[in-house]
């Protein structure tokens, strides 16, 4: 078992032609992703990577029945492809593109909020990939493998660092979703982690998070619910108020957002916080023994 | 991106709301011309993005024309320095604005609430103070409104708040359609933050927003040209302003040993490893997604332009990064650069192995994971 994607899942590649586009959906081929559809205005009509592109996402719908999409279209254009695919009641949609104006972005999760019939992951994500089954995203996918463990995170880089410490010491991923480093992420950490509650095969949960908003506080006000051990990561642990680093929604402003109100509410909530990433893999073992 | 009070002005003013008559002056005879409009009665504002600009003497009140022409001579190419910005930075224009008569002072702003996922409209009676301040002494103070995404905001709901804060009756009707502008300009003119403080009740019954300051989302910069300008002096740092110029995402923090790394959350890790292994960052830099060689190049040299570094540690975990490239990168700015700090390279994932050979036999000190990258660097720079 997985959430959100596994083999059966059919992506729809919006930006599919485009440099991005091309180098990713190649590589998700390559992993044993099913790509059925590429869609780049203009471009209708033609074959892409051995797959067919059309030039409307509903015209991609009606011949390829798609039931995820991936959007790789440069940030100016990234809202209108996400509400494309929302148009056309694609249920779940991964927006890889950094850089989207915040303003886009509140007015697509507000819309998406209403209708109800497609969650959005991202943007400035990685992506999600279920090991073995199904790489939806820009992650190297030969150091994930397939295990007991789901895991949830703001950063792509850092997962990569933490699921090859899980995969080096035996322990793979059921999912691993990247949530993205953006001020309003169309998927937050409590979402997934009842994901990973629900999901029979998930057996313990790795929550990175980092500096900045108050999701990794509302993400522990739901563990104190779950059965299952969480281990969580915060990075930023030594950044300055004020200043974003790098990723847009990775800012303490106006006393929001520190890294010790995070650690001190996943502490409270009966996570275990590691302190260094090589620690998260003990943890992890040191809790599933726990359970058994 | 912050902007300048006088651009805030200016722009706010394109949507209604009451400001302060002045303009921008770039040297004394601008100044007098504009200062004798007010019969000399005016303030002079230095110009410049950085906090505790008034501390610094950057900001004086005057009575008379030609005072507030020397006085901005004396500012003009005068570089301020303040407690948050010890580097400091130079004046190159001020903003001449006509005093005014306050009887009361508010408080109002339009921000983001992530965590609702609206903007949120902030109110309050105790203006011109610290609203940090003001939050911890009287959280009752601070009345939130949250605007409705599909609707916008309905008038009653204002006057709800403003009654909820208290703001005498008198002022709410001048008050609701401030509001309603600073909302709208959040929106047109894609800001991520307004703040009118203080939000000034004149004895003549005015709502003026005596001072503004409005920060656009740099990620909508393509549709608001017109600041292209602005970005570079909004940068409180000449380094942070080279990385701006040079498309680097880069923070100076002060430290001692330089940091590179792929990816915000990565880099933000490091950091931290380096502090835990008993060592100071001087900065945050991220060489973003798929570099390659010339751009790694130019990041380590960006981070040898802060006379402070003893030492780099570069952290790379390659994803749709090439460990080869950066190897390449790394080489090439030891070679044109001529590095004498000692760096320590950490290089995971993607090309690994061909990058890791590329680097071996050269001044380069090979580390296997991120920890020990920390602790060799700190060794090897405080040796």
């Amino acid at each position: 078992m997985s959430i959100l994607v596994n083999k059966d899942t059919r992506v729809l590649v919006s930006g599919m032609t485009g440099r991005e586009g091309s180098f990713h959906a190649q590589q998700m081929i390559e992993y044993g992703t099913q790509v059925v559809a590429g869609v780049t205005p203009g471009k209708g009509g033609t074959t892409h990577l051995g797959v067919p592109v059309f030039d409307t996402v509903a015209e991609a719908v009606a011949a390829t029945q798609p039931n995820a999409a991936l959007v790789f279209v440069p940030a100016p254009f990234a809202a209108d492809a996400v509400l494309e695919c929302e148009a056309s009641e694609i249920p779940f949609v991964t927006l890889i593109t950094e850089g989207i104006p915040i303003n886009d972005m509140l007015r697509v999760v507000n819309k998406l909020e209403q209708g109800g019939k497609t969650r959005l992951l991202g943007g400035n994500c990685a992506g999600i990939i279920t090991p073995g089954e199904c790489k939806m995203g820009i992650m190297p996918g030969h150091i994930f493998t397939p295990g007991p463990i789901g895991m949830v995170s703001r950063s792509g880089t850092l997962t990569y660092e933490i699921v090859f410490e899980l995969t080096n010491a035996g322990l793979g991923q059921t999912t691993c979703v990247g949530i993205g480093g953006d001020p309003l992420p169309g998927t937050r950490f409590v979402e997934v982690l009842q994901m990973f509650e629900a999901d029979p095969a998930t057996q313990a949960v790795v929550m990175v998070g980092e500096i900045g908003g108050s999701d990794e506080e509302a993400g522990a006000e739901y563990i104190q619910q779950m059965t299952k051990p969480v281990v969580a990561f915060i990075s930023g642990r030594t950044a300055p108020p004020g200043k974003r680093m790098g990723h847009a929604g990775a800012i303490i402003s106006g006393g929001m957002g520190t890294p010790e109100s995070k650690v001190r509410a996943l502490e409270a909530a009966g996570v275990t916080v590691a302190d260094k990433t090589s620690e998260v893999p003990g943890l992890i073992q040191a809790a599933l023994q726990v359970r058994v | 991106m912050k902007l300048h009070e006088y651009q805030s002005k200016d722009l706010l003013a394109r949507y209604g709301v009451n400001v302060p008559g002045g303009r921008v002056a770039h040297d004394a005879a601008d100044a007098q011309a504009i200062a004798d409009e007010f019969g000399g009665k005016v303030v002079v504002k230095a110009q410049v993005l950085m906090g505790g600009r008034g501390k610094a003497g950057g900001v004086k009140l005057f009575d008379n024309a030609a005072a507030a022409g020397a006085f901005t001579q004396e500012l003009i190419g005068k570089r301020l320095v303040s407690i948050q910005n010890p580097a400091g930075m130079v004046v190159e224009k001020v903003l001449v604005g006509e005093l005014i008569d306050i009887d009361e002072e508010y408080y109002l702003s339009v921000l983001l609430d992530r965590a609702a996922a609206q903007l949120v409209v902030m109110i309050s009676k105790e203006g011109g103070m610290d609203i940090e301040e003001v939050a911890e002494k009287h959280p009752e103070a601070i009345v939130r409104l949250h605007v409705d995404p599909a609707w916008g905001l309905s008038d009653f709901e204002i006057r709800a708040a403003l009654a909820q804060a208290n703001i005498p009756k008198a002022a709410r009707g001048q008050m609701v359609a401030m509001i309603k502008s600073l909302v709208s300009a959040y929106l047109r003119e894609d800001a991520d933050l307004i703040e009118i403080n203080p939000c000034a009740w004149t004895p003549d019954g005015k709502l003026i927003a005596a001072d503004a300051k409005v920060s656009i989302d740099e990620n909508a910069l393509f549709r608001h040209k017109e600041y292209g300008d602005t970005a570079e002096d909004s940068a409180e740092d000449p380094l942070e302003a080279e990385a701006t110029r040079r498309g680097i995402a880069y923070v100076r923090l002060g430290g001692d040993i330089g940091v590179i790394g792929n990816g915000a959350g990565l880099v933000m890790c490091s950091m931290d490893e380096v502090t835990a292994a008993g060592g100071r960052p001087a900065n945050f830099l991220d060489v973003g997604g798929g570099a390659q060689a010339e751009r790694v190049k130019s990041c380590v040299e960006l981070i040898l332009m802060d006379p402070n570094v003893k030492g780099l540690l570069i952290n790379i975990f390659g994803g749709i990064t090439r460990c080869d490239e950066v190897a390449k990168g790394i080489l090439s700015a030891l070679d044109e650069l001529n590095v004498q700090i000692p760096v320590v390279a950490r290089i995971e994932g993607t090309a690994s192995e061909e990058g890791r050979a590329l680097l071996q036999g050269t001044r380069i000190v090979p580390a296997q994971t991120m920890q020990e990258a920390a602790q060799k660097i700190v060794s090897l720079a405080y040796a």
